[in-house]
């Protein structure tokens, strides 16, 4: 309790030291615009939508999204984008997509969800046959914020969502990898793994799921799920993953 | 057309970053207290490594003479306290015994040696017989400093191994220490397809694979005795501590904790392993006996504890990377867990190793570390008791997990460089920087084993 009121602490001091010295390449979904932005840029802005934001499986919505003032913009899951542009989607699940703007004055999110309807509600299915496709599917990731074992906000709808799941399966066990990505050291980066995997099991913990159902292993920087050496890239690859533990 | 092989300028770009960095010793001094504190300090020797005669007309001679030759000739290179005579300036002849080594050619321009490594080798029956001699071409009563002779089965390794040898008697002569010509270098290696640990001669010849494990192994830590290599390797259950023992050629058997046990750390008389776990549900420092039993906890602060090493001079205090401030940095503490210090004010400071006159850290830092910085890692020392550093590398991609030789002149590392990874060595002052890999995979995490 003490200490986390001092990381707490430490954490927000580190980030405005890092928004005033290094002109924020910080990529922070997260919050809103920063409240004090360093005079010489202006913040940038960032707005999507999605039309519809309802759709059966197998149509398409088109993603429509506008910036300014930002020198590099990513959708989380479709990589670097324009500045603004369109693009149709056609995703099999309800979907956040989620815009990232950074520029000089610090950066801007946003985010638009297309709602897949369930076509013809298929009965849950039941513990016996669920493959690592259905787990997948309804046991998403969460991902972390840059040398960060933080469980973000935006991340706690995804934790709910997955402990519903789990509980509505009692007998599934679960393995939580813990991801870093490429960039630092080895040694280090299997530690914050380790913290990853286990803050996601803390907090599907927090959510109801037994913690004797959850197991975690961390990967490090030795396992990525994107190779490319950006971002968005490196946002994939900061991730506590869940698999069935078979 | 004629190169000194030795003797690079040395630069030392401190660059001024931020307020704390002033504190920084300037260059020139800076580079002082490195060099007395390395063994580095005094003033080199002019030596000269004659090619030897071949003493037999055996077939094998001349191939494992070769062999002998460069090897001799790069260890007293490598060696850091040697002057040595380029071959295109030493005389053109080959003494093969103290009769026909005349003095006066060697000690005059261009070679001006001030001693001599000359001999002989010879293969005959299988077997291959070296004598060996240094002589000091400034004294005319009592020249010989050394005389040695050796024999073994004739294959190159032997030829090499005798030669390093050889080269360990001279720079132990000359250098008052012991020479590093016959140490190894334990490190990792993903050319098979997966990270298994090998193992190399100091000088990156003699390459071998240890484990076969097909899974992930990383952190190999050679015991002092050279009888066992401690690793970190993932298996079902997360990672784990194995243990390879060199004396066997096998695995054998070592508590298997699973939760993400990472980072063993030999004490220098053998009888402590210190380590990182989560088995608490946080990765911490754990110190247990060499056989993992008695284990108990020395840490205990929220995220990343990794990466503890010992002061091998004392066995009392413990180096390790700890993320409690968030960027990783590198702290000091008694073996016990108190008496916590950090060590290094900002950046991102990683994968610390302690020098074993126990004065000094090197490690991995990168200074200006932060999201969107373009920063580069590079490799440092570390005066513990003044905190004053010095930068070793710079501007020559990523380097990381440097590692000291237990002469205290060297330091291995991995440098990161144009897509892949590759071993290097170099001086404890930042020179002579050699490239010991060469591709076949990504070769990381050097551990210079301790004699």
């Amino acid at each position: 309790m003490h200490y986390s009121n001092r990381r707490t602490l430490v954490v927000a001091a580190s980030l405005a030291a890092i928004l005033t010295v290094a002109g924020c390449h910080k990529k922070h979904p997260a919050p809103p615009p920063p409240p004090a932005p360093p005079p010489a840029a202006p913040a940038p802005t960032a707005t999507i939508t999605a039309n519809p934001e309802s759709i059966n499986p197998g149509e398409e919505s088109v993603l429509t999204w506008n910036t300014t003032g930002a020198s590099n913009v990513s959708i989380v899951g479709l990589g670097t984008v324009a500045s603004s542009g369109t693009q149709s989607v056609r995703p099999t699940q309800t979907t956040s997509y989620h815009l990232v703007a950074q520029g000089d004055g610090g950066s801007a999110d946003a985010t638009a969800t297309v709602t897949v309807s369930a076509a013809a509600p298929t009965p849950p299915p039941s513990e016996g046959n669920i493959d690592e496709n259905t787990f997948e599917q309804n046991v998403k990731p969460i991902f972390f914020d840059y040398d960060s074992y933080d469980v973000r906000p935006d991340a706690q709808s995804t934790i709910q969502a997955d402990a519903s799941f789990l509980n509505q399966h009692p007998n599934l066990k679960v393995v939580i990898g813990g991801y870093c990505d490429d960039r630092g050291s080895t040694e280090y980066n299997l530690a914050l793994g380790e913290n990853r995997a286990n803050a996601a099991k803390q907090a599907l913990t927090s959510a109801g799921v037994s913690p004797d159902r959850l197991r975690t292993v961390s990967y490090g920087k030795e396992k990525q799920f994107c190779t490319e050496e950006n971002e968005a890239c490196w946002q994939q690859n900061r991730r506590a993953q869940f698999t069935l533990d078979q | 057309m004629i190169v000194s092989l030795t003797r690079k300028p040395v630069f030392l770009c401190i660059v001024l970053l931020s307020g704390f960095v002033a504190a920084a010793v300037p260059g020139a001094r800076a580079q002082d207290w490195v060099r007395t504190g390395t063994n580095l300090g005094v003033a080199k020797i002019r030596i000269a490594a004659a090619d030897f005669k071949p003493a037999t007309t055996d077939p094998q001679t001349a191939g494992l003479k070769i062999a002998f030759d460069q090897t001799l000739y790069n260890d007293l290179r490598y060696a850091g306290i040697f002057d040595v005579v380029s071959k295109s300036m030493i005389p053109n002849m080959t003494p093969g015994s103290p009769q026909e080594f005349n003095a006066a050619q060697w000690s005059a321009e261009p070679s001006n040696a001030s001693m001599v490594a000359f001999g002989n080798l010879g293969v005959s029956g299988g077997r291959v017989n070296v004598q060996g001699y240094l002589f000091d071409t400034h004294s005319t009563t009592n020249p010989q400093v050394l005389g040695k002779q050796y024999g073994d089965v004739a294959t190159v390794n032997a030829a090499r191994e005798i030669a390093h040898r050889f080269a360990d008697e001279i720079i132990q002569t000359l250098g008052g220490i012991p020479g590093i010509a016959e140490t190894k270098i334990y490190f990792v290696s993903n050319r098979t397809g997966s990270k298994e640990i090998w193992v190399m001669d100091y000088d990156g010849m003699n390459e071998r694979q240890l484990t076969h494990l097909g899974t992930i192994s990383l952190s190999p830590r050679v015991s002092p005795d050279n009888s066992k290599v401690a690793f970190s390797s993932l298996g079902r259950n997360g990672w784990s501590i194995r243990m390879y023992s060199l004396d066997l050629n096998r695995m054998v058997a070592f508590p298997a904790w699973g939760d993400t046990t990472l980072s063993p750390a030999w004490s220098s008389d053998g009888n402590h392993l210190a380590f990182s776990s989560a088995r608490g549900g946080d990765p911490d420092i754990y110190v247990s006996d060499a056989s993992g039993q008695g284990a108990r906890r020395i840490t205990a602060f929220r995220g990343p504890d990794v990466s503890p090493v010992w002061n091998p001079k004392t066995n009392g205090q413990i180096a390790w990377v700890s993320g409690r401030t968030h960027l990783p940095q590198i702290y000091i503490m008694d073996a016990d867990g108190s008496n916590v210090t950090r060590m290094t004010d900002g950046g991102y400071a990683t994968s610390p190793s302690w020098s074993p006159n126990g004065q000094f850290l090197t490690f991995a830092w990168n200074r200006s570390y932060g999201p969107g910085a373009p920063g580069g890692e590079d490799i440092y020392i570390m005066d513990i008791a003044s905190k004053r550093w010095t930068q070793l590398t710079h501007d020559a991609g990523m380097n990381d997990f440097p590692s000291w030789a237990p002469d205290g002149r060297h330091i291995v590392f991995q440098r990161q460089q144009n897509g892949h990874t590759e071993i290097w060595m170099m001086l404890a002052d930042g020179t002579d920087q050699q490239q010991l890999t060469h591709g076949g995979g990504s070769n990381t995490q050097p551990d210079w084993s301790w004699k």
